[in-house]
């Protein structure tokens, strides 16, 4: 009876591990087509070894998209932060229109990212577009917005903004809702202002709830896709070819597979490194939020 | 005195302004939307506001008739979303149970390799996968979307599951082995029926995500097994933009999640933060 008790949970996950194998066999799949020339117009591929990561790293291409991603992803992940925060200290005053508009806080979120931004390329569009329409009494009714290089990019954060933006709230929310009273109330009977309550006590105790989305926000950013590609597709001119978007026009597109990949390979790194660094700031957030808290 | 009362009220008016200001920004988009699909095609762009609503959008849309098979598109998503989730949860749960119960080698490896799935460019792995299905007979199926969907399903389903399952305290199912039930008997009479709900909104949460992905049908469907997210971008296509039938599109291939979430609204912060913040 014994072993096999010792065995239980090893049985338990075979599936699940099976089941990994079977995503980590693309994968590792991918990195090893990453040392070959291999595409559609030459099905037999050669061992180049490094050459398609030289190539990578030699491109402009390369760095525009590389620059791109990081502009998008520090946008997006700064302004959803911000307002999302600023949502969540709203509606934690609990007025009854925070508590009627707090039921709906989800929608965006739900939607499909390609879906919002089919939606605002709709509301976007100069000539016939409902935002255009809008701004005209304020003399703005001739904005280009996704013609533009800027403005491309803008509205591409834009609408990551609209659809991510409740993700922070709800997360900051939750972090608010649980925060413990003692200190609060310690703070109250000393006669502490609002500022110093909030700089004090309120921003450290959250910051860990608050990192949190922020890492699932800006490492989701950095591989964006599905907006930039309903949205711009990466235009006009190079303007929005975020990492993603490349590695799609050179797979895909022009159907070279081990290079697409090598980009693919590229972001990865750039993820994996992004997530080290801000997971462990998040541990001495953590620490921190405990200090303040046990005072 | 009167003075400091009537300007925290003036403030808090403010606030209250403020916070309906972003839910109009939040929320004008899909009033747009609808708007939009309800238009009739010759007040598409000659009008804003003001206009005779008709379904004949949802009609066009529904009835196949722009050579776009987008019913056929909504059950693909249906049959890929449930199929991806319920291959999930029979494989996840034990993990998670596992995982949550035992220490022991490989199961934090196999926790974290999970966990990277969700942070992975899923580019990565889409574009092996498209020249290996287009050799196995994959493309365009199914069996295919389901697989790849476990990227999306799977770390959701066990990391949550697992926090849910670390919450219980062991001494309750030691209690039942205590009664004579097997240990089998344990983990699906008392540890499964305590954390139901649990399953009920990552299930649900888990399909949401299933059902919004693009990436994966864009790639690896072409037609047979594609879904409602690649269809809906399908109908900007063409020479002339047919706003109306775009929104329409759009909008019934929102209607699922949207139903979804406002009913697992109490289960979403674990969910969406991998179990990172419990609320």
């Amino acid at each position: 009876m014994g072993w096999r008790l010792a065995l239980r949970p090893y049985v338990l996950i075979v599936p699940a591990l099976l089941l990994t194998c079977g995503i980590l066999y693309p994968f590792g799949l991918g990195l090893y087509y990453t040392l070959f020339d291999f595409s559609a117009s030459k099905p037999q591929p050669d061992m180049v070894r490094f050459e398609n990561y030289e190539t990578v790293f030699t491109q402009e291409a390369f760095w525009n998209s590389a620059w791109v991603t990081v502009l998008y992803a520090v946008g997006a992940a700064a302004v959803e932060t911000l307002l999302g925060v600023a949502v969540a200290l709203l509606l934690h005053r609990s007025t009854i229109v925070g508590r009627v508009l707090e039921k709906i806080l989800i929608l965006p979120l739900m939607i499909a990212p390609v879906i919002a931004a089919i939606i605002w390329k709709l509301m976007l569009q100069p000539s016939v577009g409902v935002i255009n329409y809008l701004l005209r009494p304020f003399g703005l009714g001739g904005v280009q917005w996704t013609d533009t290089p800027t403005g491309a990019l803008l509205s591409s954060i834009a609408v990551d903004v609209w659809v991510y933006t409740p993700f922070v709230a709800i997360l900051a929310l939750a972090g608010l809702r649980s925060l413990p009273t003692s200190p609060f109330e310690a703070a109250a009977v000393d006669g502490a202002g609002w500022w110093y309550t909030f700089r004090r006590l309120t921003l450290p105790m959250l910051w860990p709830y608050v990192l949190v989305a922020v890492i699932f926000r800006f490492m989701d950013s950095l591989k964006v896709f599905d907006i930039i590609y309903a949205l711009t597709e990466g235009g006009p001119g190079d303007s929005t070819v975020v990492l993603q978007i490349r590695a799609y026009l050179e797979a895909i597109r022009f159907q070279r597979y081990s290079f697409g990949i090598s980009y693919t390979i590229v972001l990865w790194a750039v993820v994996y490194l992004a997530a080290m660094v801000l997971v462990k700031h998040l541990g001495k957030i953590q620490r921190k939020a405990a200090e303040v808290a046990a005072k | 005195m009167s003075r400091t009362t009537s300007k925290k009220r003036l403030l808090g008016w403010l606030a209250d302004a403020a916070l309906i200001l972003y839910f109009v920004f939040a929320l004008f988009p899909i009033a747009w939307m609808v708007i939009l699909s309800l238009k009739p095609a010759n007040q598409l762009f000659s009008t804003y506001f003001s206009f005779s609503p008709t379904l004949d959008g949802y009609r066009t849309v529904l009835g196949d008739s722009e050579g776009i098979p987008f019913v056929r598109f909504f059950v693909n998503s249906l049959v890929v979303s449930l199929g991806a989730v319920a291959l999930s949860l029979l494989v996840g749960l034990p993990a998670a149970y596992a995982s949550a119960r035992w220490r022991f080698k490989g199961s934090e490896n196999l926790m974290f390799t999970l966990l990277s799935f969700r942070f992975a460019p899923e580019l990565t792995v889409i574009i092996p996968l498209f020249v290996l299905y287009q050799k196995l007979g994959l493309f365009d199926t199914y069996v295919g979307m389901v697989w790849v969907l476990q990227l999306v399903t799977l770390p959701l389903i066990v990391w949550i599951m697992r926090s849910y399952f670390a919450d219980l305290t062991p001494e309750l199912e030691q209690a039942a082995l205590l009664d004579g039930y097997t240990r089998k008997q344990a983990f699906f009479k008392v540890a499964i029926p305590l954390v139901k709900p649990g399953i009920a909104a990552v299930s649900l949460l888990a399909f949401i995500f299933a059902w919004n992905n693009f990436v994966f049908p864009l790639i690896l469907t072409s037609n047979e097994a594609q879904t409602v997210t690649v269809g809906a971008l399908s109908f900007l296509g063409g020479d002339r933009p047919k706003y109306n039938l775009t929104a329409a599109a759009a909008l019934v291939s929102v209607v699922p999640p949207l139903l979804l979430a406002l009913t697992i609204q109490r289960y979403l912060v674990r969910g969406l933060s991998f179990g990172a913040v419990k609320s």
